[in-house]
């Protein structure tokens, strides 16, 4: 695998876009997720009820990587339900650490799959993967908050 | 090659017959790439004459120094306490007592924050660093300041990124107890006025702590000439293996503190209630130690001489840091960090590239076998003070060639290009 397969066209257009780059009028959820070690730092704001995710935004900076997969991921998520949502994180974990690349993930992720090649960049790993840790992050939060309060 | 110590340098080594010390620079990548290794200020490789100095003490006197009394322990003990000797000579300290094994510069800078400034520091004090500190000369200082009741003040860069003399003015003053600084910054490569510093702490009655991390490689570190209290290195970034570091501390001063980790090795006796202190060195040097290690970096020392000595060193990197400098200058779409005077950089040069983040850059040099350095370098209050949150580093060890410099820029022309950006 050369250099040019992980760099691909479409990681250099999606890290460039800015068309989710901006905030929400009326965000639901604020969450923010952070590299330390190479500080990449993104924060996503999401609007949603308790079952879809009616719009997605993010804000921040770093390497392309980073950049490039949070854009693909809000292209992904946008308009799912929580459940889709959350199986779309999980194909993607699974497509970054193992680097499987079956017809169902490629049918989940679409375009995310440009990002298959980062399984061979340990070190890079965790660029890919900020985003829809920090996506997560956010249903996890989210589903607190929704849940029965038990006090 | 010859095994004659750091004095008896006769014979200056050229580049080449130094690269072929280095087993591990002949080796290529699984398509063939050749090594082209510029991340030397996070480690340097290690030549052969050093693996197989540490292979053969494990091989032919492995015991524990200080305890056994049969030959091999003999040996061990010998061979370790001398190492003690060779690191004295290499940066002049006045006696082998003065030299204290760590396992590296952070350990060692701990050790001076935790055993002085615990005694010595009081709430009103004041501790000096400067912006550009490593974390390991920074981080145990605001540590030992918020338990001791002391502050943490910097100096700062002017534009060219240098401390002034009068910056050092301003801000050592008779609150000051320590200034500890950088030898040589590991993101901008230069020195702050050193002896000016000393001069200033010294009026005041401060103390100096040196981090020699970067410069031994590269400058002749002589603490008594530098005229410093401490001194702090370690052997990885100096052709040695890793788990060895240095402490230089003055002998009233290491005889005055309080010992730093104690148990086994560093006591001269123990009753129920109580001990007494070993002595120098074995007094901080506390359980079984890295003898392999020490022996490994006593080798590296007698190495560098047998190849001209660290100044020559200096020489040779100094005409490959210049053309590093001169060729990254002349690309478009390049930011440089630090001082324009190439001769005022030791082994780094720090930089970034118009719209692609370092780690971009290093991932792409990376599919070039070109080894570099992105992120915060462990200097994050140095790069905010900067602007930036990221940069590259390219870093220079004796074995680095024109070839290296060549390969690290033809690779760097195509970063932009990958990204989408026009050159
Ligand atoms: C200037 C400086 N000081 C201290 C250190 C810490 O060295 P070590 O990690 O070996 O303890 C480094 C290492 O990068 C350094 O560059
Ligand atoms: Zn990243």
């Amino acid at each position: 695998m050369g250099i040019e397969d992980i760099y691909t066209q479409i990681i250099a257009e999606k890290s460039r876009s800015i068309a989710n780059r901006h905030h929400l009028d009326a965000p639901t959820d604020v969450v923010a997720g952070k590299n330390p070690t190479c500080g990449d730092e993104i924060t996503l704001e999401i609007d949603r009820d308790s079952s879809t995710i009616k719009d997605i935004s993010f804000v921040g900076s770093g390497c392309a990587i980073s950049q490039a997969s949070t854009s693909m991921m809000i292209d992904l998520v946008r308009g799912k339900t929580i459940p889709e949502a959350r199986r779309a994180i999980e194909e993607f974990h699974a497509m970054i650490t193992e680097g499987e690349l079956t017809d169902e993930t490629m049918a989940t992720l679409q375009d995310a799959c440009a990002l298959s090649g980062v399984s061979h960049m340990p070190a890079r790993v965790k660029c890919a993967v900020l985003p829809w840790h920090t996506l997560a992050h956010a249903l996890d939060e989210a589903e607190g908050k929704n849940a029965p309060s038990t006090h | 090659m010859s095994t004659t110590s750091g004095s008896a340098a006769s014979h200056l080594a050229t580049r080449e017959e130094i690269i072929a010390e280095f087993g591990i620079l002949s080796q290529r990548s699984d398509e063939g790439k050749r090594l082209v290794y510029l991340d030397n200020g996070a480690t340097t490789q290690r030549p052969d004459y050093v693996i197989e100095a540490v292979s053969d003490f494990y091989r032919t006197m492995n015991a524990n120094p200080h305890r056994g009394i049969y030959t091999l322990a003999e040996k061990a003990t010998e061979a370790y306490d001398s190492a003690h000797g060779t690191v004295a000579r290499f940066i002049n300290a006045g006696d082998a007592g003065e030299v204290v094994f760590t396992r590296n510069a952070s350990e060692s800078l701990n050790l001076i924050a935790y055993s002085w400034g615990a005694a010595n520091l009081r709430p009103g004090d004041r501790i000096v660093i400067t912006i550009a500190e490593h974390h390991s000369n920074l981080v145990p200082w605001q540590q030992v300041a918020a338990r001791t009741g002391a502050t943490l003040s910097y100096l700062y860069l002017d534009a060219h990124g240098d401390v002034t003399d009068e910056e050092v003015d301003r801000v050592i003053d008779e609150h000051t107890k320590l200034v500890a600084v950088t030898h040589v910054s590991n993101v901008l490569g230069t020195t702050p006025p050193i002896a000016h510093i000393v001069e200033a702490a010294h009026g005041k009655g401060a103390l100096v702590v040196l981090d020699a991390a970067q410069s031994v490689p590269h400058l002749k570190v002589d603490v008594r000439a530098l005229d410093v209290d401490f001194a702090a290195f370690s052997g990885h970034k100096m052709y040695s293996p890793f788990g060895i570091g240095v402490l230089y501390g003055r002998r009233e001063l290491l005889e005055s503190m309080p010992p730093f980790l104690t148990g086994g090795d560093m006591i001269e006796e123990v009753t129920e209630q109580g001990a007494t202190w070993a002595e120098l060195p074995s007094k901080y040097e506390a359980g079984t130690q890295n003898a392999g290690g020490a022996v490994g970096l006593a080798a590296a020392i007698e190495w560098i001489g047998s190849m001209g000595g660290v100044e020559h060193f200096g020489d040779l990197e100094r005409e490959t840091m210049d053309y590093l400098y001169h060729a990254l200058s002349q690309m478009p779409h390049i930011t440089i960090y630090g001082d324009a005077d190439a001769a005022h950089r030791h082994g780094v040069v720090s930089f970034n590239v118009d719209d692609v983040h370092s780690h971009d850059i290093a991932s792409i040099l990376a599919a070039d076998n070109v080894c570099i350095r992105a992120g915060h370098h462990c200097a994050q209050p140095l790069l905010h003070y900067l602007g930036i949150s990221a940069c590259a580093r390219a870093s220079i060890a004796v074995y680095n060639t024109h070839e290296d410099v060549d390969d690290l820029i033809e690779s760097l022309s195509k970063t932009r290009g990958l990204l989408g950006y026009g050159n």
